[in-house]
């Protein structure tokens, strides 16, 4: 198991490298469900505006 | 073939086919992903002559393909837009900007973090580099463009133009190792003979593309899906959607 977070050596290049993706392609997910969740309270709002 | 195509132009017929794909895509993305980092890193043998380094390869050549397939989309779209004035190219070629962006970004970081042991240096000014550094420039220049033009249709053909003048630079990037001597390797998978690499390295490979192929497909419905509410914000199906 050492061995295997050692990578022969160049555990900083490979976690990094994978680190950095993981946290990459999350954000790209996370960004759009919450500029989903913003849309749709601003359109929320404005219909009861106009309804009102 | 037409009629699919027309129908995909309405915004509505798009938010709903892709709802139902999202969850596919998603659910597809994330177990190509896993099988493939765990191939690639726990069953696939080290590299005879780079050791357990070569394993980066399995997120920076798939960012890489995608860095390049993500701008032909893109321009594509973009020129679909110029010309029929569709309106749903528009929408995939603004969403894929940030996402082609993100390919190119970890492409060049990866690549920076395997060249640091294999190279010695983390960055050389050479052909390959340098013309996936402009890509990266590009991708900028387009999401800046947009940003800057307040009119979107406006801003979609300003941009539509960009991004088909940039596309002289995907075969500079693509052929840069064979038509200069580069530091950087290669190709080692788009070979007219077979493939120089043992099949237990290049199956994990194929898998992690695929993933960021469906990883790309899903980030970018989510993000068109969410530009087409917004977009058509006025009408009838929206504001029924949102009062539900």
């Amino acid at each position: 198991m050492t061995e295997f977070f050692h990578m022969g050596g160049y555990a900083f290049f490979v976690w990094t490298s994978y680190g950095l993706a993981t946290i990459i392609l999350i954000a790209n997910v996370i960004l759009p469900i919450q500029r989903k969740k913003e849309i749709l309270n601003t359109l929320k709002r404005r219909l009861r505006r106009e309804q009102s | 073939m037409w009629l699919f195509f027309h129908k995909l132009g309405s915004p509505k017929y798009f938010y709903d086919l892709s709802g139902k794909f999202l969850p596919w895509f998603g659910g597809l993305t994330l177990i190509l992903m896993l099988l493939g980092s765990y191939w690639g890193l726990v069953v696939a043998p080290a590299d005879y002559q780079q050791g357990d380094s070569y394993r980066i390869i399995y997120i920076h050549v798939p960012a890489a393909w995608m860095s390049l397939f993500v701008y032909i989309v893109m321009a594509s779209a973009g020129a679909i837009g110029l010309i029929w004035k569709m309106k749903m190219a528009d929408v995939v070629a603004s969403c894929s900007a940030p996402l082609g962006a993100a390919f190119t970004f970890l492409a060049l970081v990866t690549g920076s973090l395997w060249g640091k042991p294999m190279w010695g240096t983390y960055w050389v000014w050479d052909a390959r580099l340098t013309s996936e550094l402009i890509l990266l420039f590009l991708y900028l220049g387009f999401m800046g463009l947009e940003a800057a033009i307040d009119d979107k249709r406006t801003a979609a053909n300003a941009c539509a133009v960009l991004a088909l003048v940039g596309v002289v630079n995907i075969p500079i990037i693509h052929y840069s190792v064979e038509w200069w001597n580069t530091l950087h390797q290669g190709s080692t998978v788009a070979r007219v003979d077979k493939p120089a690499m043992d099949v237990n390295m290049l199956i994990p490979l194929l898998i992690m593309w695929f993933a960021f192929m469906f990883y790309y497909g899903t980030t970018l419905f989510m993000r068109a899906r969410n530009e087409v509410l917004y977009r058509e914000r006025d009408t009838a199906w929206v504001k029924e959607m949102v009062t539900e």
